[in-house]
């Protein structure tokens, strides 16, 4: 649809990831690192999601289009449970890489808490998940044509852009709510992530009715990114203590050597 | 194809789907799911192209990136106030019915084509009752009438030859000019129209708008010179050509053979030349059926060639006869220029003083009242010498159409001669000569050089049951009257090249071969008739549909290969030599490649076997290159040979699809932007917050933030 679409979509999708990797990750190489990993177990999880679908859509009956719907519900439940499992070995991973930087390293303290990693794996999903979701849209947005000469919503690049940027959000505050129930064994947080990401997925099933699928996908990033702020040592005292700008007293009241 | 292209399931469906899409569309080309469902590329539309002579430029062209345009359908002359002036969402697309295709709106849109994006034409099955996008007065520049010779007679001062002529090939238009077939492409561009883009009671129509793009962007410009000079620029290892000349090879045959390594006057030597033109053109780049502009005329003189070559062999005639079919004549006569210019500078195997008449086949198909005209240059005639000449062969003509049924009349006035090769060697020498042709002043052919001009115009007409190989057997009543033109096309030759009287009466063109000539060249040319004459490697040119009679570049046009092959089955003789012999015949004693040239043809398959007879024909038959002389001599500005050049492009298409308004766009642009502002903002005040906003549950063992 022109250049002005495909900026802005590509500012809607990936505008607070930009924000958060400029403000947060750029400056520390260590978390760049990490972040980068964490893109990575995505990718995997994905290539082994899509080896299972390429096998069983080969051996499927092409011409049932019941027989493909099925197998679309049974891709994304795949891809979405392989990704959740990737996200553990990855908290694994790191569980051991801590132990072995803390022992290597001069210092008595770790130079990244496990709360720090949570995070930083988070959004490495979330980049990796967005552009796999986003890319190809974009490439198509800059031509003059937008979608609907067959019939179908004129505002598809709209919402996946939309779409896309819940799902990075969303990814990152998994990722915290993950780890955090792993460090303290809380399983049933574990089960709640997996099926809050199962039900994100398959509300995109509503589409093209996107106002169906958009709006309880923004419930949902409110709600779990509420849960991810108080898993992660937030508390409504602090927000306020915040928001009306008394924090630099309670920082000078709570002083302690670092 | 794509089996997840289901159109629903957006974030985890797409990330599966781009992931394997690339191993679904290892074997399809275009098998992007998102592009398909915004563009339907357009595949059966012709462009207009870009032509270039020594001082303009014609034809169409489209800006680099294409150009698009909201797709209106125009109803009729006055509806085109809508894209002109009224019409609120220029540029516009305009899709003309072929019967609104006409000058005064093309015109129109030319002079407003900041509001015109491009036209799309959509050719009808059924031909309109005339139309000519040739000029009225052909080829005027570069005949022989001019201000020195007959010059009330030059520019068609005296008779108009195509008044129907609206000369839209040769304007100039900067936009792109596309044709549609009527099919269900077309069918879905109107659909499309009528859902987006009709105004409602006068009000304006509603985005999203249905819309066009055309890409037809032509590398060359303002002329032949400088688009020659550009092709020559040496900056890198490959240098960009713009453009190219125009240009074939002309075939030539003759009675008896010529050593085709002598050239330059022949003593006592002796020429008739039977001339027949090649090559058309229409307003679309190739799309050219040329029926009864030039299948006519080499048909006709291809069936005499076939009904001379008994008599001559068994008696031989005092001087040769010379077929030649000349290519691309409706460019300035590129074809006859060229062999006139080899025959005076002692290139070809004659020369200007040879020839003893000219005999040429013009338009003969539409012969109304049962008359044919035979035209002549009152200005050669002058000299008495020629004068003799032309009477004799008027006498010859046309004492060969006893018991035929027509007759062969002079016009009455004191006309010049019609648009033909004829001129070319007039230009150089008086030489008599006679053009053959049904129309006595202005053409009988209602579709000069344009894409009407195909087998429904001859009337052509076939029994509906028939299948394609009894079609090409069926003697249609225009091949019976071509048939009847050809007989007294021989006899006259014959008669002109001092033939035995007694034998002219035997002479009979035969109606089975000029049947299945003109089936082949106006209906199909991959019959199994030319599949047996033609070579085993040219078989992949016969296509289902009519050859293209457009001149070309390539130097490899179908027609010229077709008539090649025919003239040397039906005038030479087959031989008993293997493949290999035919390709060598020099090791053979009787035989020689400097007399004759040798043809390995598919030959038929018999009934009883799948392997064909192919056999090696011994022929007279040549080729010459057919190029202007203007090209050779480098004189790229030349006013007195044709300089016609065709531009290069990258690539030509279309599609359509819709366009939103231009405040979504700018909406989308401006959330997009406040979000990332916002983000920008929140995460700086939370970056910066952060130790207060996340200091409960701290834990000893993990300190630094």
């Amino acid at each position: 649809m022109t250049a002005s679409v495909f900026f802005g979509c590509t500012f809607i999708a990936f505008g607070p990831a930009i924000a958060l990797f400029l403000f947060t990750i750029a400056r520390d190489p260590l978390r760049v690192i990490f972040l980068i990993a964490g893109a990575f177990f995505w990718l995997c999880s994905l290539l082994l999601s899509s080896l299972v679908w390429f096998i069983t859509v080969q051996i499927s009956n092409k011409e049932s289009s019941s027989q493909q719907k099925g197998l679309l519900i049974f891709g994304v439940v795949l891809s979405v449970l392989l990704q959740e499992t990737c996200r553990f070995g990855y908290y694994k991973l790191l569980k051991k890489a801590n132990e072995g930087l803390l022992m290597l390293s001069a210092e008595e303290t770790m130079p990244i808490s496990i709360r720090q990693l949570a995070y930083v794996s988070g959004l490495g999903f979330g980049f990796m998940s967005g552009a796999f979701s986003m890319v190809n849209i974009l490439a198509d947005s800059v031509g003059p044509g937008t979608t609907g000469i067959h019939g179908d919503s004129q505002h598809y690049f709209l919402s996946s852009a939309f779409m896309t940027m819940a799902i990075i959000l969303l990814h990152m505050f998994w990722g915290v709510v993950f780890f955090d129930s792993c460090e303290k064994q809380h399983w049933w947080s574990l089960a709640v992530v997996v099926i809050s990401h199962l039900l994100v997925s398959c509300l995109t099933f509503q589409n093209p009715q996107y106002v169906g699928s958009l709006v309880p996908t923004y419930i949902i990033v409110f709600l779990v990114g509420l849960w991810a702020f108080f898993c992660s040592g937030g508390s409504l005292r602090n927000l306020k203590l915040c928001l009306t700008c008394k924090d630099k007293d309670f920082l000078l009241a709570n002083h302690r050597p670092r | 194809t794509c089996v997840q292209c289901l159109g629903d399931g957006n974030t985890s469906l797409q990330k599966l789907a781009t992931s394997i899409v690339f191993f679904f569309c290892l074997s399809d080309v275009s098998c992007n799911s998102v592009e398909q469902k915004i563009y339907v590329e357009l595949n059966n539309t012709v462009p207009c192209v870009r032509l270039l002579n020594a001082t303009h430029q014609i034809g169409c062209q489209s800006s680099i990136s294409g150009d698009t345009g909201v797709i209106h359908v125009l109803e009729s002359e006055e509806d085109l106030e809508w894209p002109l002036s009224k019409g609120p969402n220029p540029p516009y697309m305009v899709l003309l019915e072929s019967s609104l295709f006409t000058r005064s709106i093309m015109m129109k849109m030319k002079n407003e084509s900041n509001r015109v994006a491009g036209v799309a034409v959509v050719v009808p099955n059924t031909s309109p009752p005339e139309f000519s996008p040739h000029t009225t007065c052909p080829n005027e520049n570069t005949g022989v009438y001019s201000d020195n010779y007959g010059p009330n007679l030059a520019h068609c001062n005296t008779t108009v030859w195509n008044p129907r002529g609206n000369g839209l090939s040769y304007e100039e238009f900067d936009f792109p000019v596309f044709s549609l077939k009527e099919d269900n492409e077309t069918e879905f561009i109107k659909q499309c129209y009528l859902d987006h883009n009709r105004a409602v009671n006068g009000s304006a129509p509603q985005y999203p708008l249905c819309a066009m793009q055309l890409f037809s962007h032509m590398h060359a410009v303002t002329n032949t010179p400088t688009c020659m000079r550009r092709n020559d620029i040496n900056f890198s290892i490959n240098p960009e050509m713009v453009c190219d000349p125009l240009g074939d090879y002309n075939v030539w045959g003759s009675i008896r053979p010529y050593n085709d390594t002598v050239f330059g006057h022949k003593e006592n030597e002796s020429v008739v030349i039977a001339a027949a033109r090649l090559d058309s053109r229409a307003f679309f780049w190739e799309v050219s059926t040329g029926a009864e502009g030039s299948v006519s005329g080499f048909v006709t003189l291809l069936a005499a060639a076939q009904a001379l070559r008994e008599v001559t062999h068994e008696a031989p005639p005092t001087r040769n006869i010379l077929f030649a079919f000349f290519q691309g004549e409706t460019f300035d006569y590129i074809g006859s220029s060229r062999m006139v210019y080899d025959m005076e500078n002692g290139k070809f195997v004659i020369d200007l003083d040879n020839i003893h008449s000219v005999l040429e086949i013009g338009q003969v198909a539409l012969h109304s009242g049962n008359n044919l005209f035979l035209h002549s240059d009152p200005v050669s005639r002058r000299n008495n010498t020629v004068n003799d000449v032309v009477k004799n062969l008027v006498n010859n003509l046309q004492s060969s159409t006893a018991g035929l049924g027509f007759l062969l009349v002079e016009p009455n006035v004191s006309q010049p001669l019609p648009p033909s090769s004829l001129q070319r060697f007039l230009r150089a020498q008086p030489i008599p000569g006679i053009v053959l042709a049904d129309h006595e002043s202005a053409f009988n052919n209602r579709y000069y050089e344009s894409f009407y001009d195909n087998a429904a115009n001859l009337n052509l007409t076939y029994p509906s049951d028939l299948s394609p190989e009894e079609q090409l057997e069926f003697v249609t009543h225009t091949a019976e009257s071509l048939t009847d033109v050809a007989t007294v096309v021989a006899r006259a030759l014959y008669k002109q090249a001092g033939g035995d009287e007694s034998r002219v009466n035997t002479i009979k063109a035969d109606p089975k071969i000029v049947t299945q000539m003109l089936y082949g060249f106006l209906v199909s040319s991959n019959n199994s008739w030319f599949q047996a004459v033609m070579a085993p490697e040219l078989k992949n040119i016969l296509k289902p549909s009519p050859p293209e009679y457009y001149v070309g570049v390539a130097m490899s046009s179908t027609p010229t290969r077709l008539v090649q092959y025919l003239l040397a089955n039906l005038t030479g003789a087959a031989t008993n030599l293997t493949q290999s012999q035919c390709q060598k015949p020099d090791e053979l004693p009787n035989e020689s490649r400097q007399m004759y040239s040798y043809l390995w043809v598919q030959g038929i398959v018999p009934p009883n076997s799948t392997e064909r007879d192919s056999f090696c024909v011994r022929a007279s038959v040549r080729l010459t290159k057919a190029v202007s002389p203007a090209f050779e001599l480098g004189e790229y500005a030349s006013k007195d040979y044709s300089t016609w050049t065709e531009s290069r492009w990258k690539f030509i298409k279309a599609r359509i699809f819709l366009v939103a308004s231009r405040d979504l766009e700018m909406l989308t642009l401006g959330v997009g932007v406040a979000v990332l502002f916002t983000s920008l903002l929140v995460t700086y005040f939370i970056s910066t917050k952060a130790d207060v906003l996340f200091s409960s549950t701290r834990e000893p063992a993990s300190a630094a933030y």
